[in-house]
């Protein structure tokens, strides 16, 4: 558990992280709070000759909730999110998911930016970004894009993002209604068996908006067009959950692993999606 | 009070915190302050770091080992292979159990993890680069991980080194992958039993293998001081003076020149009995350097490589009357060794003491037979008490006692109470040989079942049953039952060794002129709070207030020859070794007490801190004023000093015993469960600390509940360890951790000098079958009979499933 030598780098603004990754190319990586990607590198899965540590790095930190608008700097940690009041004011589920990753000691070095970039179909804020709908801001040697989360993640471990390009933000507008992130792992510090995030707007009786997606059930995060469709409209009762939930499962595809076979996970999946969509309209 | 009011008898017996006062741990201060002193903490000028090549395949030939680019990464100063080792005679090494382990491979490789190389090198960093340049090329070999498989006739030999040997260190072997096979009982009149009985309930249970994950790992520190000649060797050894006898007689170096340290120990629990490859190279290291040479595992190492515990297939068959009196017990154990034979049971029990497994019943006639295979699986079978099988033994016979009620459609509270060994029985003979000390079964059952309100629990169950059957709820209720006896205190020389080594053990004690004293004893603590207990027992023995008795172990230098510290020996044996020293003590300041108050040596009694005169107890000398003339004072016929050693050969084991209920709640559609209640009374004799028993039975219960709900070391079909790290393999935090409630009875055993049966190990052996069986009760009802652990999410699941309850 002892990593391969490595050389440091602690740039001071992005423009210097951007220069560091164009020079090095893909023997470099940035680093975050380091709790996916040294766990990596200790066990040399990755190989890292050049370690960019985004700590010292300008303008990368920082919650902002203006209206309707949340902006969340890439290097704000899980511990952050969960202790943020205008944000838990503003989208209650992301403290609700936080809480529900690993142990305090993970995150508080642990990052929405690591977390998102990191591709791992079992980190539990790429599906819950899905669900909000949320846009990653990239800046690289040609300048700064925007990229929808819903077109970000390509398989495990890949994304669309350059490996020359730091994501610097998320943004997302503040979600209505209730909420919920409802995630079944064996233990503590562990990564979902299953998890589901959904939002779902009420006017009166019925739904009229509602979003669903999945942590764990593919190689990427999953977000379920066809399961929101099928709860809009509804009163969100038995009947119409059950079709939610059924539209969710045709778009998953898990695998088996330690944490069981195929045929459990797509049963808890199925209870996961169930439980969260019934407490969301609950508090909407 | 003032100086001049003499303290009340009560006072003075508060001021010795001896046996039955909750003292506060003398360790924690350093420990929870992080001022503890383990292995890896020990810094020597030039130390040297060493780090192992291990094998990635489960059963492969080793083609060739290339160093040559492993020296060149700087820092590297010499790479071991078993080539280097051979001239030494070191490139293997004997086991414990008799047989022998390879140190490095010599020629092919047995199981993941095994160790190839040893890299040598002067600081970790350096030692882990030159491990990945190490080039090894290897030919695979067929991989068997399955013992029933092991012993198929066209099955791959793994043992080549055994070729020919028809017989082993316990007797004959019928197959290459056999290692022995061992019988206790009448077999024949077990078979009769059975075969007349009314009813008959049998069952394949199996305990699958786990590892007790010890926080620290294992590690070492070898010196090797080439002008005296002496070799000091730092361990994270649990029976350090075992460690010197074996290291001197594999070394050729004399044991006066072989000084063991075990400084304070992070968590043992048998992981830490055995020798491992790490210390004979760390040794030879030292002694080919000149320089001191550490080794100390990461966590997947020591997952992957040190001993496991448990993979016992116990294929059980128990009979009895209509009325549900228990006729007959038959118990056949396919057991997997894994690549060598590394236990650490006695001599004559290669299956410890699974022979307890008739457990707390009085059952007339009863068989065991143990088969021992070899396997594509790392060797060890040490750790959580695995050599001496207790465990084993108590969750075969409290899962056949469930699959009984079950076949005779009764209550298994009622099935137990109906068996047990009365009070009057006691000292009972087992049918499997054992002369069980002393027990209270039905007092203490009877007082757990009213503690939970058991008739209330099953109550609640059948109407929740209903519940869940007109489709109200999804949660079923589980009331997991056990009632354990224990066999501890390894044990009389006259059955018990290990190697040739008599499972005595011991204590030195040396009171000073003013009053304190220092004893030694031949355990180590490994967080058993040694220096907390046995610091009591001697104060209320000796009249010296704990506080002022310091208790050392583990400096095979200073203390007396023990056999260490597993199974629960240590207050059976050295506990027990301590008060006879104490009681040489008082004798010898009896005689000086009745000089100094100038009465004959009858004439005065032992009154807690002091000798008085009888019928006068104004008249007295206090253990202080003694301990000042012993050293001071002339006294005919009696040498100064006052000091004592006692070796302790027990007469007998003890026989702890327990009854557990564990309540639970299970989600047939996740497999979550929640545990509601879990009640646990312990019966382990005289009680020296009530809280330490405490903080034992909380720590025990949550080793029992990760092995039962999710701890396994899983293998897959070419032998690849599944659960190598922390993410998969299952140890509880406090999150995970249920409330206990601890009780108990006291029924001291009558061959202990202070009435004491230890603790250690009941919450571990009683705790799996209370949580597994609760699991097991939740689908009574719907039919399920026997499932194996570990019972986590998707196997629960799965339970659920193949009994239809889900749509
Ligand atoms: C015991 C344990 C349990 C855990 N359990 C969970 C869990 O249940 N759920 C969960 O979601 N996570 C879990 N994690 C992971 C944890 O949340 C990580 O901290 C997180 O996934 C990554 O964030 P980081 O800041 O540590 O990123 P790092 O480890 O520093 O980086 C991760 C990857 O993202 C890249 N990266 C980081 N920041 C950026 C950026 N701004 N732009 C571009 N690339 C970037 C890095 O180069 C690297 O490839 C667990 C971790 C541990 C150690």
């Amino acid at each position: 558990m002892i990593p391969a030598a490595f050389e440091y780098h602690r740039p001071k603004d992005v423009g210097g992280v951007i220069a560091l990754l164009q020079q090095h190319g893909d023997e470099a990586r940035v680093v975050a709070g380091g709790h996916s990607l040294i766990p990596m590198m200790k066990l040399r899965m990755t190989d890292v000759q050049h370690l960019v540590d985004l700590q010292d790095v300008a303008g990368l930190g920082g919650i902002q909730v203006a209206g309707e608008q949340i902006t969340i700097g890439a290097m704000v940690t899980q511990h952050m999110l969960i202790n943020n009041a205008d944000l838990t004011e503003a989208a209650p589920i992301l403290k609700e998911a936080a809480l529900q990753i690993a142990d305090p000691q993970v995150r508080y070095m642990g990052t929405i930016g690591g977390n998102v970039a990191n591709g791992d179909p079992g980190n539990d804020m790429p599906a819950l970004m899905l669900c909000l709908g949320a846009t990653y801001t990239l800046t690289g040697p040609n300048g700064t894009r925007k990229v929808a989360a819903r077109d970000f993640y390509e398989a495990a471990y890949v994304t669309v993002r350059e490996d020359s390009e730091l994501l610097t933000q998320l943004t997302f507008a503040a979600p209505k209604g209730g909420y919920a992130y409802e995630k079944q792992k064996r233990k503590i510090g562990d990564y979902a068996t299953a998890a589901a995030a959904v939002q779902i707007a009420r006017e009166g009786g019925l739904c009229v908006a509602a979003s669903v997606s999945m942590t764990n059930l593919s190689d990427v995060p999953v977000w379920s067009k066809a399961a929101g469709a099928a709860l809009v409209g509804t009163d969100c009762g038995p009947a119409a959950i059950r079709a939610a939930v059924d539209a969710a499962l045709k778009d998953i595809n898990p695998t088996e692993d330690n944490r069981g076979p195929v045929e459990f996970k797509r049963h808890v999946a199925k209870t996961v999606i169930g439980r969260a969509i019934a407490r969301a309209w609950s508090r909407s | 009070m003032n100086d001049l009011t003499p303290p009340t008898h009560d006072e003075r017996v508060a001021n010795l915190k001896g046996m039955g006062h909750s003292r506060k741990r003398v360790e924690d201060a350093r420990f929870t302050q992080g001022k503890g002193n383990y292995v890896d903490d020990v810094k020597l000028p030039g130390m040297l770091f060493g780090d192992f090549v291990r094998s990635p395949y489960a059963h492969a030939r080793v083609v060739s080992i290339d160093t040559a680019a492993a020296m060149a990464v700087p820092g590297v100063l010499a790479v071991l292979t078993a080539k280097d080792l051979a001239p030494l005679n070191l490139h293997w090494m004997p086991t414990l159990a008799g047989d022998k382990q390879m140190v490095l491979a010599d020629g092919k490789v047995l199981f993941q993890g095994q160790e190839v190389a040893y890299v040598v090198a002067t600081d970790r960093y350096a030692a882990a680069d030159g491990v990945e340049a190490v080039v090894v090329e290897y030919s695979e070999l067929p991989v068997v991980t399955d013992p029933f498989k092991a012993l198929e006739p066209g099955a791959p030999v793994l043992r080549e080194d055994l070729a020919g040997q028809t017989s082993g260190a316990h007797g004959a072997r019928r197959h290459h992958n056999h290692i022995f096979k061992w019988e206790v009982g009448d077999e024949a009149a077990t078979d009769q039993a059975i075969g007349e009985a009314e009813v008959v309930a049998e069952e394949m249970v199996y305990y699958h293998r786990t590892h007790p994950c010890p926080l620290e790992t294992c590690g070492c520190v070898a010196s090797m001081d080439k002008i005296n000649g002496k070799l000091t060797l730092w361990g994270t050894f649990q029976a350090p003076h075992v460690v010197r006898t074996v290291a001197s007689l594999l070394s050729g170096i004399e044991e006066h020149n072989i000084r063991v340290i075990s400084p304070d120990i992070g968590g043992g629990f048998g992981n830490k009995v055995g020798v491992y490859p790490g210390y004979i190279c760390s040794i030879v290291a030292s002694i080919v350097t000149g320089k001191p040479v550490k080794w100390v595992e990461d966590r997947m190492e020591n997952l992957m490589a040190t001993a496991f515990a448990r993979d016992y297939w116990m294929k059980g068959k128990i009979s009895a009357t209509k009325e549900g009196k228990i006729t007959g017990l038959h118990c056949h154990v396919t057991a997997d060794h894994g690549a060598f034979d590394a236990c650490a049971d006695p001599t004559k029990f290669p299956a410890g003491f699974m022979s307890i497994c008739t457990g707390s019943y009085d059952i007339p006639v009863a068989y065991l037979g143990v088969d021992g295979v070899y396997t594509n699986k790392a060797p060890g079978g040490v750790s959580y008490r695995c050599s001496f099988r207790v465990t084993e033994a108590a969750y075969f016979i409290e899962r056949m006692i469930e699959v009984l009620a079950i076949e005779l459609n009764m209550d298994a509270a009622e099935l137990r109470a109906k068996n047990f060994i009365r009070k009057d029985q006691f000292p009972y003979q087992s049918a499997l040989g054992w002369e069980y000390d002393s027990g209270d079964y039905h007092t203490a059952w009877d007082k757990a079942l009213k503690a939970v309100d058991y008739d209330g629990l099953r109550r609640e169950q059948a109407t929740r049953v209903e519940a869940f059957k007109r489709g109200e709820t999804r949660k079923l209720l589980g009331i997991g039952l056990t009632h354990f006896t224990e066999i501890v205190g390894a044990g009389p020389i006259k059955n018990c060794d290990i190697l040739g080594m008599g499972m005595f053990d011991s204590c030195e004690i040396r009171i000073h002129p003013t009053g304190s004293a220092i004893a030694r004893l031949g355990t180590i603590s490994q967080g058993q709070g040694h220096a907390t207990t046995f610091a009591q027992i001697l104060a209320s023995e000796i009249g010296i207030p704990a506080d002022s008795i310091t208790i050392e172990e583990g400096d095979t230098d200073t203390a007396p020859y023990g056999l260490g510290t597993y199974g629960s020996r240590s207050t059976p044996v050295a506990g027990a070794a301590a008060a006879m020293a104490g009681r040489k003590i008082r004798a010898k300041a009896q005689m000086i007490a009745a000089y100094l108050l100038e009465v004959h040596d009858d004439d005065v009694e032992f009154d807690v801190d002091r000798f008085v005169v009888k019928g006068a107890p104004e008249r007295f000398k206090t253990m202080k004023a003694i301990a000042y003339a012993a050293y001071n004072q002339a006294i005919p016929g009696v040498e100064p000093g006052l000091e004592a050693v006692s070796y302790y050969d027990p007469p007998n084991m003890t026989y702890p015993f327990g009854a557990y209920i564990c309540v639970m709640e299970i989600d047939v559609d996740t497999g979550v469960h929640e545990i509601r209640q879990f009640y646990a009374l312990d019966d382990c004799g005289t009680r020296i600390n009530p809280m330490v028993i405490e903080g034992q039975v909380h720590g025990g219960l949550t080793e029992a509940l990760a092995i039962a709900m999710g701890q396994e070391i899983a293998y897959d079909e070419i032998g690849n360890v599944k659960t190598g790290t922390l993410m998969d393999f299952f140890l509880p935090t406090a999150w995970e951790t249920p409330h206990y409630t601890s009780d108990h009875t006291v029924t001291p055993s009558p061959h202990h000098p202070i009435g004491a049966k230890g603790v250690g190990e009941s919450p571990n052996v009683g705790g799996v079958p209370a949580f597994s069986n609760a699991v097991h009760d939740a689908f009574r009802a719907f039919g399920l009979r026997q499932s194996h652990m570990p019972h986590d999410h998707w196997r629960i699941w799965r339970i659920a499933h193949d009994l239809g309850l889900h749509d």
